[in-house]
């Protein structure tokens, strides 16, 4: 597959892994931000390829695993109620609410379904003007155009049955509450290479420069992954510290203009919770007032839904990159992928769910 | 019409004109009474024509050619949309019991299939499914000796719903099952991975892609026989469904407490199921398969048995995907396309698209 | 987050008042958006993410970075294995 398969190319990835035990002389942690590239890290093996002097730790950017408890709760309250087509992305159909997931819901009557686009959700509102469709608008900046433009565009087209379930999340300011963190020890990031494609990467240089870290925009093949860090590990081993992309196929300094015009347009900032972590303050996205019509929360009434996470799960620990997977006392054993207790087990990207597929059980 | 009521006299009185009712399945095909007859006489018995079905008795009697053990199984099948490209239910049925008997070593003889129609299906619908059938078990080389019908409210049956059972005789001397790998075989796989699941994603409509993709759903019983030819102990035969190749190889690894151990790099895919794969968010080699088969054979085999699978039409691209090792056992590992190792472990529940 | 695949824009048109397109990843086509990337033309390349093109991918940016990563391994054969780890 063009441009697919050439970065999965056996001879180039070990011509780079070679390079990148060539250039390390001591122990390094790095962070990769993205779960799409936690998932193929575990996917090709490639941290079991890497030199044991560098660890590197799954970051939180998993949206399906950050969305926070009571929002799924609320999707599956108002998912539950008649009349409502309820759309989302596959995986977070199998997230566990605080009883149940959406899935379940469907069991039981409801009308869930997935999609794979938001502009699909636009049409089924179009399609079925006696239902209520509602969207389940979650992610990071990289989803955060898409879902923009079904807000947009459901105005656009006079749609009064179009709702979004919004839970937006940004990745600056989870690097800087790692980073702030007493307890933190990331002194690189591999940072993800598509939200960068959409929000450029003109906001990490002066984090690199405030805390002496490395970044590094990287992307997802295993080609990618191993060019990342070796950019990564040359800049720590020589004591530099900047931004670099090295998703330069696809990713500008810059970034997409209009995508971020119309995330400005539609979107403001605001605080966010992130599961099992805590409310990081700015650093997520909830429509504008003016758009407040389109917000599901308000129609459907859900805005009180409260909950609370299994005390068994580390899913927040994790997430911060400060535990892996196997040290969690419920990993493999009460918290499977059939029977998981939080959602970095449910997401086929996060980091639990890719340790138990790719048979992670013991410490490496 | 009451929901409640399927006499046909009924509609009779409400209807402007006699009606036949040979356009459409209502309740009165399914009370047992002489529309039921017609349509089977009318609709069932032509295409899948055959003595013991046609003495219509209540049950069929057949002799076997031969003594020796019989292989047994059912099915039942549930698809949507009910025509895909590459393929139908009806197709599907045949296929996918034939094949079960076929895994076993054994030579598939009989078919019954039992029919739930939704009422409100199009006759016409239901002639095309059996004319597949037809051709599908021409193919095998096999009868559908008895069969029943009923018919199910509408909104209470997908269109069609179709349960089989198969029986096949199996040879002497063929001893094939789950738990009978062991360390040193090698594992082949037919050919490529994941059609007939990303046909029929496609065919639904709900995510709104097109692909170049065909069901690969067929008999295999043919190639089965051939390769047995090449090789009389093959040691494990399946076809890999639901849940894909990797799925099949962990059963297989379970029952026979081996591990085995995959190349990434030679299985085989072709480019537009590895596109709609990377583009959902799909791994191929969980993907469903409906015309493909795994047979884990002695290693001195392998030449031999890969051989005989290329020369016929549903093994061209036969080749060997990995082998049977002792450890770790009831795991099945993956050298990744890069080196590096993973272990391949069985799917949690349905694939779902995902966007990151 | 992430998972964006390349694709090569095989026409181009609008609806609903969206610039709009289809793509083909390799036998398979789908409708995609191409709204915020509105200069693209047929047989370019995007980087499609949940039916959307969220950046153009620059096949001259993609030869370049194989060509740079094929140079680390001629670099290697011609120093030799030496300070590589096994």
């Amino acid at each position: 597959m063009k441009y697919v398969s050439e970065y999965r190319d056996a001879e180039l990835v070990k011509g780079v892994l070679d390079e990148i035990h060539r250039t390390v002389t001591q122990p390094w942690v790095v962070m990769e931000i993205c779960g799409g590239q936690t998932h193929s890290i575990v996917r090709y093996g490639i941290d079991q390829l890497l030199p044991s002097e560098i660890e590197l730790v799954h970051g939180p950017g998993c949206p399906v695993c950050v969305t926070p408890l009571e929002l799924i709760d609320k999707g599956i309250a108002i998912a539950s109620r008649p009349k409502v087509i309820f759309t989302s992305y596959g995986d977070m159909l199998r997230v566990p609410g605080s009883e149940r997931d959406l899935f379940s819901v469907r069991a039981t009557g409801g009308d869930v379904r997935v999609v794979y686009s938001p502009l699909d959700a636009v049409k089924l509102a179009q399609q079925n003007p006696d239902r209520e469709v509602v969207f389940f608008a979650i992610g990071f900046e990289t989803t955060a155009p898409p879902n923009a433009m079904s807000v947009s565009q459901a105005q656009a087209l006079g749609l009064d049955n179009f709702s979004v379930l919004v839970s937006h999340v940004r990745v600056p300011p989870a690097i800087y509450a790692i980073l702030g963190s007493p307890h933190n020890r990331v002194q690189g990031f591999l940072a993800a290479g598509h939200v960068c494609a959409v929000m450029g990467y003109w906001e990490y240089p002066p984090i690199a420069e405030a805390y002496d870290v490395p970044i590094v925009v990287t992307g997802f093949e295993p080609l990618d992954i191993v060019r990342g860090v070796l950019h990564v590990v040359r800049m720590l081993e020589s004591g530099e510290a900047a931004a670099e992309n090295a998703y330069t196929r696809a990713a500008t300094f810059e970034g997409n203009k209009p995508a971020q015009a119309l995330i400005e347009r539609i979107f403001e900032t605001c605080d966010r919770k992130w599961r099992g972590i805590g409310v990081i303050p700015q650093s997520g996205w909830k429509l504008r007032p003016e758009f407040a019509a389109f917000d599901a929360e308000g129609r459907f009434d859900v805005a009180d839904i409260q909950a609370e996470e299994s005390p068994l799960c580390i899913a927040g620990l994790i997430l911060q990159g400060l535990k892996k997977p196997h040290d969690c006392e419920a990993f493999a054993k009460q918290c499977t992928p059939e029977q998981p207790l939080g959602a970095t087990m449910v997401s086929s990207e996060g980091a639990c769910a890719a340790y138990y597929r790719y048979g992670r059980f013991a410490t490496e | 019409m009451s929901e409640k009521n399927n006499q046909v006299t009924i509609h009779g009185l409400v209807c402007p004109r006699p009606l036949t009712h040979d356009d459409i399945v209502v309740l009165g095909h399914g009370s047992g009474g002489k529309m039921t007859q017609d349509l089977i006489i009318r609709t069932f018995y032509p295409p899948l024509e055959n003595p013991a079905l046609m003495r219509g008795d209540d049950a069929a009697v057949v002799e076997l050619p031969q003594s020796g053990l019989l292989a047994i199984s059912t099915d039942a099948h549930i698809v949507a949309p009910l025509f895909f490209p590459g393929g139908d239910i009806g197709r599907l049925a045949v296929a996918g019991t034939v094949n079960d008997l076929a895994v076993m070593g054994a030579q598939p003889l009989w078919l019954t299939a039992s029919f739930i129609l939704e009422e409100g299906l199009p006759i016409f619908i239901l002639e095309k499914v059996l004319e597949s059938m037809k051709a599908t078990a021409h193919e095998a080389g096999v009868d559908v000796i008895a069969g029943d019908t009923k018919v199910a409210e509408r909104g209470k049956a997908d269109g069609i719903f179709i349960t089989t059972s198969g029986i096949g005789v199996i040879p002497a001397g063929r001893e094939v099952g789950g738990a009978k790998a062991e360390p040193g075989d090698a594992v082949l796989l037919s050919g490529p991975v994941g059609e007939h699941g990303i046909a029929v994603l496609a065919a639904r409509g709900e995510l709104e892609f097109e692909a170049d993709v065909i069901s690969d759903v067929a008999p295999l019983n043919g190639l089965i026989e051939t390769m047995f030819r090449a090789c009389p102990s093959i040691h494990v035969l399946r076809d890999p469904t639901r849940g894909g190749v990797a799925t099949t190889l962990n059963e297989i690894a379970r029952q026979s407490e081996v591990s085995i151990k995959i190349d990434e790099k030679t299985i085989p895919t072709t480019l537009p199921v590895m596109a709609a794969c990377e583009m959902l968010g799909f791994d191929p080699f969980y993907v469903a398969n409906e015309g493909k088969v795994v047979a884990i054979v002695p290693a001195e085999y392998t030449d031999a048995v890969l051989k005989t699978m290329r020369a016929h039409p549903l093994g061209k691209q036969a080749v060997r995907i990995g082998e049977v090792t002792a450890e770790p056992a009831g795991r099945v590992l993956m050298k990744t396309a890069i080196g590096g190792t993973r272990v391949v472990d069985v799917l949690a529940g349905e694939m779902l698209p995902r966007i990151c | 987050m992430c998972l964006g695949v390349p694709g090569k824009v095989k026409e181009t048109y609008e609806a609903n008042g969206l610039k709009m397109g289809k793509v083909d990843f390799g036998g398979v086509t789908r409708e995609v958006c191409l709204e915020y990337v509105p200069e693209t033309e047929v047989g370019q390349y995007v980087i499609v993410h949940v039916g959307f093109a969220i950046s153009q991918m620059s096949e001259e940016e993609a030869e370049e970075t194989l060509d740079l990563l094929r140079q680390i391994i001629d670099i290697e054969e011609e120093v030799g294995p030496e300070g590589g780890v096994a």
